[in-house]
């Protein structure tokens, strides 16, 4: 059985095109893309069921407006998709929704994923004041390559899990010398077969290369480091936290853009998170002074407690600060440091539980004193 | 921070309905001493406690947060103290990898047939914190 495709166009023509093909032959109603919205590089996630449309669509975009798996999970939240929609997702999108689904957030019946091997998005600034346009080939030529593009996002720079899990169909980008010339799509999955049945193209019998892969993941690897050990927050203790922390400015954007922050009602935001007066009373007695409005750390440690065993480190969070505070580092770090510990990556596997709901009898006996 | 004999922490305990609470319960009515540091919390399983309790009461400025339990297997809920043990695991990891003291949290099983043994987790407990010293939390003024 054919396990790739080939199509005799330029990636970014292949997909507009196979997407194309899917509503016009009515295997999907809908197409779940991003989308462009003016001139000068903004775009957004849309779906789109007129075939037409498409023209706008740029599934590659390099940029994240927002996390593609919370849009997907709020796009499934009431009841699963009525008709087949196809969704082309980044990978960290991707496993952002796994996890909600695992949450009971969305579900994945009647949705078509495609997904790609990412190399990273650009911060949502460049795309405000129109940069992203004019390193839009300066990116390509660094994916072709399988370089680390600069001026990405953080997060994306040390990101090691470009390559999607669970998705249908996977699109290689990276280290693809050929981007301009032919679009190879991998079919991961029987539907992901199905669909492209009665695609022009060739179909081949051939796995994806993860020699380049592997390659940029060992750069990344390089990468993520540095990013970690500039964070520094283990050798500075409390005063280290304060230090970074302390700028926030309170107005929870990175909660809203969290795909695992799903809480409608969140904690944080309630009138049981203010501060009483007695509350004041007891600080200023104890502490002889307290910052107003108080808890800004315990905000983040306890997010941080919530959501690290999940999280898929997007950099959303760090994206939309708007005092700069280096969320999504600090998160990927002590995320994954938990995650391992449960030999956990999240979005990995749909079937999965998340860790904290499951245990095995015989296990961390060790904690206990 | 320098060991100081007359400091006397403060130890938050979330003990547990039907083991540790009625263990420490025992300590009492057996007229076991164990040290006045300790201020008990009584919840219904260890499992209630969110380790954003526990990240409260450290920021609060308690000394130490002490979690008590059932010993696995023994759960009143069957399988309660399982996912108590999961989420210290983590919060324990959490806390170490932003270089706060993990050493003021504790999980300890005591049954409710363990009044000894609350007094010895006590005892111990108190004298490790008054090792560490105070929580510098507790002064903080920026958080």
């Amino acid at each position: 059985m054919a396990k790739a495709l080939k199509i005799n166009k330029n990636t970014e023509q292949g997909i507009l095109e196979f997407l194309r093909f899917l509503l016009e032959n009515n295997k999907v109603k809908g197409v779940f893309t991003l989308k462009k919205i003016s001139k000068d590089g903004a775009v957004a996630y849309s779906l789109i069921t007129n075939p037409d449309e498409l023209n706008d669509a740029v599934p590659f975009y390099p940029l994240m407006p927002v996390n593609g798996g919370k849009l997907l999970s709020r796009f499934t939240l009431k009841g699963s998709a009525k008709k087949p929609v196809v969704a082309v997702v980044k990978p960290c999108e991707l496993r952002g929704f796994v996890e909600l689904i695992k949450r009971e957030q969305g579900s994945l019946e009647n949705l078509f994923i495609i997904s790609f091997t990412c190399g990273g998005v650009y911060p949502l600034k460049m795309a405000v004041d129109g940069t992203i346009e004019k390193n839009l080939s300066k990116y390509w030529d660094t994916v072709k390559k399988g370089e680390i593009s600069a001026d990405l996002r953080s997060a994306c720079r040390g990101c090691t899990e470009f390559t999607p899990y669970t998705a249908d169909i996977t699109f290689d980008l990276i280290g693809n010398n050929d981007l301009d010339k032919k679009c190879v799509v991998f079919l991961n999955t029987k539907k992901g077969e199905e669909f492209a049945k009665g695609m022009k193209g060739e179909f081949l019998n051939k796995e994806l290369d993860r020699k380049e892969l592997e390659k940029l993941k060992s750069k990344r690897e390089v990468e993520k480091k540095k990013l970690f050990d500039d964070i520094e927050v283990k050798e500075k203790g409390i005063d280290g936290l304060i230090e970074i922390f302390g700028k926030c400015i309170g107005c929870h954007g990175c909660s809203k853009v969290c795909p695992i922050c799903y809480c409608k009602l969140c904690g944080f935001e309630s009138s049981d998170f203010e501060y009483r007066p007695s509350n004041y009373e007891a600080d200023f007695r104890k502490r002889g002074g307290i910052r107003v409005p108080p808890r800004t750390l315990f905000y983040h440690l306890g997010r941080l407690d919530h959501i690290s065993i999940s999280c898929v480190g997007c950099g959303s969070c760090e994206d939309v600060c708007p005092v700069d505070i280096p969320i999504s580092i600090i998160f990927k770090k002590v995320g994954e440091s938990v995650q391992k510990m449960f030999d956990y990556i999240p979005g990995k596997n749909v079937e999965e539980d998340i860790p904290l709901i499951t245990f095995k009898e015989e296990e961390f006996a060790e904690v206990e004193e | 921070m320098k060991k100081d004999d007359k400091f006397m922490p403060k130890i938050l305990a979330f003990l547990c309905n039907w083991c540790s609470y009625a263990g420490a319960d025992l300590a009492g009515t057996s007229r076991i001493k164990y040290p006045s540091s300790i201020m008990a919390i009584r919840v219904m399983c260890s499992s209630r406690v969110d380790p954003i309790l526990v990240i409260e009461a450290y920021l609060r400025g308690f000394d130490g947060v002490l979690v008590a339990g059932c010993h696995p297997g023994d759960c009143h809920y069957q399988k309660g103290n399982y996912y108590t043990r999961r989420r210290f695991v983590m919060l324990k990891k959490i806390v170490e990898d932003l270089g706060l003291e993990s050493d003021r949290l504790r999980l300890s099983w005591i049954s409710a047939s363990e009044g000894q043994k609350f007094a010895k987790v006590s005892t111990e407990f108190t004298e490790k914190i008054k090792e560490l010293g105070e929580n510098s939390a507790k002064s903080e003024i920026f958080l």
